[in-house]
């Protein structure tokens, strides 16, 4: 035993982390110690969760657990004696449970109960209180915050800070943290000459005001709040986001106090006078994972929306795990059920569809450009002033109405039935000439067919020839006919398809048709322009209705003609497929010119008017006349077609205008608790909008509670989440891990900080100074801790593996996005625009052919956006683009946190043979060919210059030299294959490099493409 | 492989070794590597080799490797393994409402809902005499092989939530799918090829169900677990290719020189990822020979091909079956096809005949081929679709259905020729023994050796399973 306990200690003493070596001076730390091992064994059965507690015990509370401890005296704690008990009865956690206390643990526990039992509230829900600066012997008070409370720990642990990095090494890492490219290389060696503080805080300060900034740290938010442009769901289709993701990153660049930042992604659009980019920023409540499947219950799919903004605005803001009260009472945090449905009854008035199919989306808000927004401007005036042209009276026109309304009264329309002499019909149905010159169908009805009529046309009279310039069917109720007809169709309808005429072996060709009535979508227009949908009727049955044809050269028939050309045979096409086939109808002929001219030959509702005495004319008579004569009087024409051209670059103009989901707020749905999470369930309690019980609450007591309430509460001064969670998530981006590692999760069963008292001091300065987002950055970047090289020592390695201390800096692979910026920037590829919708790089054929409702293609962009910057990817939720996959970017379906830092061969093909880096690659050589001088060894030394910001070392020239001149070799020997490498990608190919070099060249840049040191942040 | 590579190899191996003694430092210090190893392995920090997290499987493993024939879209189970005497007899009639009141109904939401009989007839087949459609004799050959579970049921009535259902145990996005557990667990064995790979084919008799490339993601288990889909045109596998002018020779060449300056970096920063780097590197090299080898079926004979119904290279179900039983030969873990082709909201009859051509002798063949090979024993086959059909007509065919379905295993330690569970007289709900996804998952870690409650992954504080939180069984009954 003894000797058991002895080894065990120098294990300890060697791993040395600081819990083990606080536990042999210190007293035992409740928080870092003792509530993980309590949560993670025994909150399942003894904690939050009514519904599962045991002997109604609960150790996640000190008051109940004081019945199973008595402080001070562990031989007289039950919990003692059933943690150390070997009797299957009474040992707890019990063997089923599966996750046994290890001996250490419970020595701990033992040690803790000796110690008096000492209870803290959870760390992260305690109250923010702004710790001191620890005062150090190096810094006596003055220096760097964080290096004070670093410093103290690593003091305590025997350790201390590394030495700073190596110039280039700094200046890479900050290049890449702050913005996610890489430096400039004349950056690089300006740096190098001079890396005072001064010169190191210049180019922070540089880097924070660049705009790519905003950039690199949209990426990250864009994970959080799982920003993406397709809906999730099934047929994953496309819906505009982007003015959201381009309001975040000027957030960023502008620097927006984090709290003003809160409230306009929460609840913008219940601002006071809220401003568009408010509106733009409401987008947030709108990222969730939508369903356009047929088949979808709609409330079902509420209730999946209602839980994942619920599961999203809690990890997002306050850094916490409510998905599983969704179903149950959190088991390890007092996160309620009650709490989880209260919580989504603050997004209960956001008006949205369960089905959000194509155009059904709720508020698309408009975002204009500024220059889009000047030409919305000029193009209403613009048309102001044409449409005043175009109402203005002259006598001129007053006269002109007047002589038209009276040539229309003299006019007339003289249409000649024909006579039909043959009838048949294609299927069987049996047609009958009648007296009246019509033509009626009975017998069999087919389920599609064909009549064909032969009529006889008049004769010329005195004349030589008789043009006809127009057909007109006229199709005729009868009794005979279902509903009177004039169709053969249950309810009287018909659909005729096409129209044929043939005179003199010739078919005549429309140029247009009219009909005095048609049903929607089923034009009479359809059969003059030969589109197949044809022409019906609903619902006017009953009644005789027409359809006009107009040849596109009239049929002119003339005296000597032969007897063929004296007739014109029809046909009636009836395809449409459900017995929907004609019942009765004639055929006329006229000769009157100009018939299609609407001006000369109105309507017949327009006739009518005319025909009325003016006297008897309603209002709406004379206003409806007036509109007919302004729209097709030659002596407006000119206006008419100003307004048209203006109208159709409106229109043009809208369409062209990006549009967001924003949020747009209704009367707030009814709210219950989902008994275990049963969208269908009536039977939970109704409830208002309420924060989690646990946490201060909002003064509000004489209203219900709303989004904006709920956004000012995240950021009120007495949240003890917000602002450790967010600095928590920024020190993760610039050391690697956060200071409790768990930035997903900082409840019970989260990691809690190694450096509490840093991470309170860091959340509390941000508090003070105004939520300011690059003051705090700027605080974590200009430390010592930050500066320091990531070299890892055997030593470190040992004592502290997973450097919870800082005593270096960590080292980590790039972000996906920034893979990809890091080759188009070393090639000059990169175009630097912010913002606008998103873009489509080259991708592998076929690899949306999943995706169905609709099937789509990839296009790839060509020019600028081909080149953009990852981040500007367009997200397509199901099938994120594979390179960004394979380098671990979040399909953003859920909020991400942290992304996993893999290391894979797809990796490894992706770097290798995706298009974008090869002609990345293949643009760095021709940069290589064309800037770095002659020399190969010069070369060299510029490529490394450019992809790592350092000189070559010479035995890695060596290296590379053979693949040089064994590339040389082949490339000489086969010019045909330097030609291919040339025509890999868009980007231009220059005329002064020779293509074999080129090629040559081509295969070096891959190489240092390739290169882990390349994707990776020392 | 060739020379250059294995030196290239051994070299690396070497150079591991040296770090490894340089870091590990003491004899005490070892032991404290090694408790530092154990943490890792507990929190499954990013590792570097092939293995899985578990050191020591917790039951004796029956099965190396599973292959889930994923019928997408929801087939029918009364046109398939299921056949209800009574609702042919009630054909026509109103369904009564004692089924059906207070259900979720997907499409036929307030309309009527009239019985639908099931419209082919069913016979027995093999020795065991299975009730079998007729539409699918060439399964029916295989019926003593061959467990039938009548008595599937879901959470979930659209595709995409039901098919997440049943990869990952949630319908919320961001879990990890089985197979992806699979790898976490125990690693993989190819080293030529991934350990979990992905084939979909579409049919004619339905619309192509969309698949999210999420069905086989990894969720928060890294990344590398995640399945890897193979392609029937273009590049096999996404950017297999090497660019076009560049050779086999120069491409080994620049992969070589790549690992080189990795190593040469590693001697100077002395980062443990860069000999993964490096590893990784040469697997996709390998992978550039390898899958091209493994999509090449010039090797087969004319009797196969005639079995499985297809020449191969055409993306159909029945090549990717072909592709299959290659992948399960050279120890793929996980292999998953999906057939698209299943969603038959109308014409069921007509649906059902075109999508039975194009499964039925294909699956048949590919059990057959497993079974003389020797594969079958150790390996574990699922077949069947993310949800059932109504046995109410919606027209001329059916909705989804989310109470009652059927699944089909076979394979290692399954007992042939039996069946498992019943839905009721009108094959509305799961009555008698019902199965669930996560007993499925419980039963498929079960032959791999493992115990469902104890492949944990902490996330967001969480001890996440596939098998989740709600109680799930292995199906004992079924196993030998």
């Amino acid at each position: 035993m003894r000797i058991q306990s002895l080894a065990f200690l120098l294990v300890l003493m060697q791993f040395s982390l600081c819990f083990v070596r606080a536990e042999a001076t210190d007293k035992i730390d409740f928080n870092q110690q003792i509530r993980p091992i309590l949560s993670d064994r025994c909150f399942s059965c003894h904690g939050p969760d009514a519904e599962t507690r045991e002997a109604d015990l609960r150790l996640d509370l000190q008051e109940s657990a004081l019945g199973v401890i008595s402080p001070g005296k562990p031989q007289m704690s039950d919990l003692v004696e059933r943690i150390t008990s070997d009797d299957p009865d009474l040992q707890m956690p019990p063997a089923e449970f599966a996750k046994p206390l290890d001996q250490k643990q419970i020595d701990l526990l033992v040690q803790w109960v000796k110690e008096g039992a000492n209870w803290e509230e959870h760390w992260s829900l305690s109250r923010l209180d702004r710790p001191e600066v620890p005062k150090t012997k190096q810094n006596k008070g003055a220096g760097h915050p964080i290096d004070a409370f670093i410093s103290r720990g690593l003091t305590k642990q025997g350790l201390s800070f590394s030495e700073s990095a190596k110039p280039h090494t700094l200046l890479r890492r900050l290049s890449f943290d702050l913005t996610g490219l890489p430096p400039n290389f004349k950056k690089v060696q300006e740096f190098t000459s001079d890396h005072s503080d001064e010169a190191y805080s210049k180019y922070v300060d540089e880097l924070l005001n660049s705009p790519q900034y905003g950039e690199r740290m949209a990426i990250y938010w864009l994970d959080l709040v799982r920003y993406a442009d397709t809906l999730g769901y099934h047929g994953d289709q496309v819906r505009s986001v982007s003015p959201y993701r381009d309001y975040v990153i000027q957030a960023f660049n502008n620097n927006k106090p984090f709290d003003q930042f809160t409230i306009e992604q929460l609840a913008g659009d219940l601002m006071p006078d809220a401003t568009i980019e408010q509106k733009i920023a409401s987008t947030y409540n709108r990222l969730n994972r939508a369903s356009a499947e047929g088949g979808v219950q709609p409330k079902e799919y509420l209730a999946k929306y209602s839980a994942d903004r619920v599961r999203t605005t809690g990890a997002v803001w306050l850094g916490s795990t409510f998905g599983c009260a969704e179903c149950h009472d959190h088991k390890f945090d007092p996160f309620t059920t009650k709490d989880f449905y209260s919580f989504a009854a603050f997004f209960a008035d956001i008006k949205e569809l369960g089905i959000v199919s194509g155009a059904k989306h709720i508020e698309l808000l408009q975002v204009p450009t500024t220059a889009q927004s000047d030409q919305r401007n000029t193009l209403n005036s613009q048309q102001q002033l044409a449409q005043q042209k175009y109402d203005a009276q002259t006598p001129e026109l007053t006269q002109a109405f007047s002589d038209w309304q009276e040539q229309i009264r003299n006019s007339k329309e003289t249409w000649n039935l024909l006579t039909p002499e043959l009838v048949t019909a294609d299927q069987g149905t049996t047609l009958t000439i009648v007296d009246d010159g019509s033509v009626l169908a009975s017998g069999k009805n087919p389920v599609k067919e064909t009549y064909r009529v032969t009529y006889r046309l008049p004769e010329t009279g005195d004349s030589d020839q008789l043009p006809l310039t127009a057909f007109r069917l006229e199709v005729v109720p009868d009794p005979s006919l279902p509903a009177q007809g004039p169709g053969r169709a249950g309810n009287g309808n018909f659909v005729i398809n096409a129209v044929e005429i043939k005179h003199a072996d010739q078919n005549v060709e429309w140029a247009s048709s009219t009909g005095s009535h048609s049903q929607g979508g089923f034009l009479a227009e359809f059969l003059g322009q030969g589109n197949k949908k044809g022409w019906a009727i609903l619902p006017h049955i009953g009644k005789n209705q027409h359809v006009t044809l107009f040849p596109k050269k009239p049929v002119v028939i003339t005296k000597t003609a032969e007897t063929k050309a004296k007739t014109v045979s029809l046909a009636i096409v009836q395809t449409h497929g459900t017995e929907h086939n004609l019942g009765k109808f004639r055929l006329y002929v006229t000769t009157e010119e100009k018939l299609s001219d609407l001006y000369l030959y109105p309507k017949p509702a327009i006739r009518l008017i005319i025909q009325t005495d003016i006297s008897k004319r309603t209002p709406e008579q004379v206003a409806e006349l007036q509109t007919y004569f302004r729209k097709h009087t030659p002596q407006l024409a000119a206006a008419r077609k100003e307004i048209a051209g203006i109208q159709s670059s409106q229109k043009k103009l809208e369409a062209s205008i990006v549009t967001t989901l924003a949020t747009k707020a209704g009367t707030p749905r009814e709210m219950r608790i989902l008994p275990r999470g049963d969208w269908m369930s009536l039977d939970g309690e109704v409830v208002e909008p309420a924060v989690p019980h646990y946490l201060p609450q909002p003064e509000i007591k004489d209203r219900k509670l709303n989004r904006l309430d709920l956004a000012n509460w995240m950021v009120d001064r007495s949240n003890p989440l917000v602002a450790r969670s967010f600095v928590n998530r920024l020190w993760m981006l610039f050391y690697g891990n956060g200071l409790s590692h768990s930035v997903d999760d900082l409840g019970a069963q989260g990691e809690p900080p190694t450096h509490p008292e840093l991470l309170d001091w860091l959340a509390t300065e941000f508090i003070e100074s105004g939520w300011d987002m690059k003051h705090l950055v700027r605080l974590m970047v200009t430390s010592q801790t930050y500066r320091q090289s990531s070299d890892v020592s055997a030593i470190m390695r040992e004592n502290d593996p997973y450097n919870k201390q800082y005593s270096r800096q960590s080292r980590w692979r790039l972000d996906a996005e920034i893979v990809r910026d890091n080759a188009l920037s070393v090639s000059n590829l990169l175009v630097q625009q912010v913002g606008g919708v998103s873009v489509k790089p080259y991708q592998p054929a076929g690899y949306w052919a999943q995706m169905n409702f609709p099937k789509r293609t990839y296009q790839h962009d060509a020019g600028d956006n081909q080149y953009r910057r990852g981040l500007y990817t367009h997200w397509q939720r199901t099938f994120l683009h594979p390179s960004l996959l394979a380098f671990d970017a979040s399909a953003r379906e859920e909020c991400s946190a942290k992304r996993e830092r893999s290391n894979t061969p797809l990796q490894a093909l992706v770097l290798l043979n995706d298009p974008t880096y090869v002609e990345a690659a293949r643009v760095l050589a021709q940069r290589i060919l064309l800037e770095a001088g002659k020399s190969d060894e010069a070369r060299f030394t510029w490529a490394w210059h450019q992809v790592l910001s350092r000189n070559p070392r010479a035995e890695e020239i060596l290296l590379l030299n053979q693949l040089l001149q064994s590339n040389k070799k082949h490339y000489e020997q086969t010019p045909e294959d330097a030609l291919k490498v040339q025509k890999i990608g868009l980007a231009p190919v220059s005329d002064q490099v020779n293509p074999v070099e080129l090629a040559t060249w081509t295969a070096v840049s891959r190489a240092l493409l390739s290169l882990h040191e390349t994707i990776t942040r020392y | 492989m060739n020379k250059q590579f294995h030196d290239l190899h051994a070299h690396v191996l070497l150079q591991q070794r040296r770090s490894f003694l340089n870091r590990a430092g003491t004899g005490l210090g070892a032991v404290a590597l090694a408790s530092m190893l154990k943490q890792e392995i507990v929190q499954a920090a990013p590792g570097t080799g092939q293995a899985g997290v578990l050191k020591e499987l917790h039951h004796p493993q029956r099965v190396k490797r599973v292959v889930h024939l994923c019928m997408a879209g929801g087939p029918s189970h009364l046109e398939t393994f299921d056949d209800k005497p009574k609702l042919r007899e009630m054909h026509g009639q109103a369904m009564p409402e004692s089924f059906t009141k207070g259900q979720q109904i997907a499409q036929l939401q307030g309309r009527e809902l009239k019985c639908f009989a099931p419209q082919f007839e069913f016979k027995k087949f093999g020795e065991s005499g299975q009730s079998i459609c007729e539409q699918f004799s060439a399964i029916g050959s295989m019926a003593d092989d061959i467990c039938i579970i009548r008595s599937m049921h879901t959470d979930q009535i659209n595709h995409d939530p039901a098919h997440a259902l049943f990869n990952t145990g949630s319908s919320i996005a961001g879990r990890p799918s089985m197979g992806s557990w699979l790898l976490y667990g125990l690693g993989q064995e190819t080293e030529n090829l991934p350990g979990y790979v992905v084939m979909t084919s579409v049919g004619k008799g339905g619309q192509s169900q969309p698949i999210a490339a999420r069905q086989w993601h990894s969720g928060f288990l890294p990344s590398r677990h995640q399945g890897v889909q193979f392609h029937a045109s273009g590049d096999p596998v996404l950017y297999l290719n090497r660019p076009n002018g560049v050779s086999f020779d120069q491409q080994k060449q620049l992969v070589q020189t790549v690992n080189g300056l990795n190593k040469q970096f590693d001697n100077v920063v002395d980062d443990p990822e860069i000999a993964t780097r490096i590893q990784q590197y040469e697997m996709a090299f390998r992978m550039q020979t390898s899958v091209p080898e493994l999509m090449d079926l010039s090797g087969e004979t004319k009797e196969t091909f005639e079995n499985y119904g297809t020449q191969g290279g055409d993306g159909t179900y029945a090549s990717n079956c072909l592709l299959a039983r290659r992948l399960l030969e050279k120890g793929v873990r996980f292999v998953q096809l999906y057939h698209r082709a299943w969603d038959h909201h109308g014409s069921i009859k007509r649906s059902i005949e075109i999508t039975a051509r194009e499964v039925d002798q294909a699956t048949a063949a590919f059990l057959k081929d497993l079974k003389q090979r020797g594969l079958l024993e150790d390996t574990l086959v699922l077949y069947g679709g993310e949800f059932g059909r109504t046995p109410m007509a919606q027209g001329s065919g059916r909705d989804h259905h989310i109470k009652g379905y059927s699944m089909l295993v076979a394979g290692g330690g399954v007992q042939g020729g039996t069946s498992y569970g019943n839905t009721d007289e009108l094959g509305y709900a799961a009555v008698e023994n019902p199965v669930h996804a996560r007993d499925i998952h419980a039963t498929l870690l079960q032959q791999f050796g493992i115990d469902h409650k104890k492949l944990t992954y902490k996330f967001q504080g969480l001890d996440f399973r596939l098998t989740g939180v709600e109680e799930a069984r292995v199906l004992k009954e079924i196993l030998t």
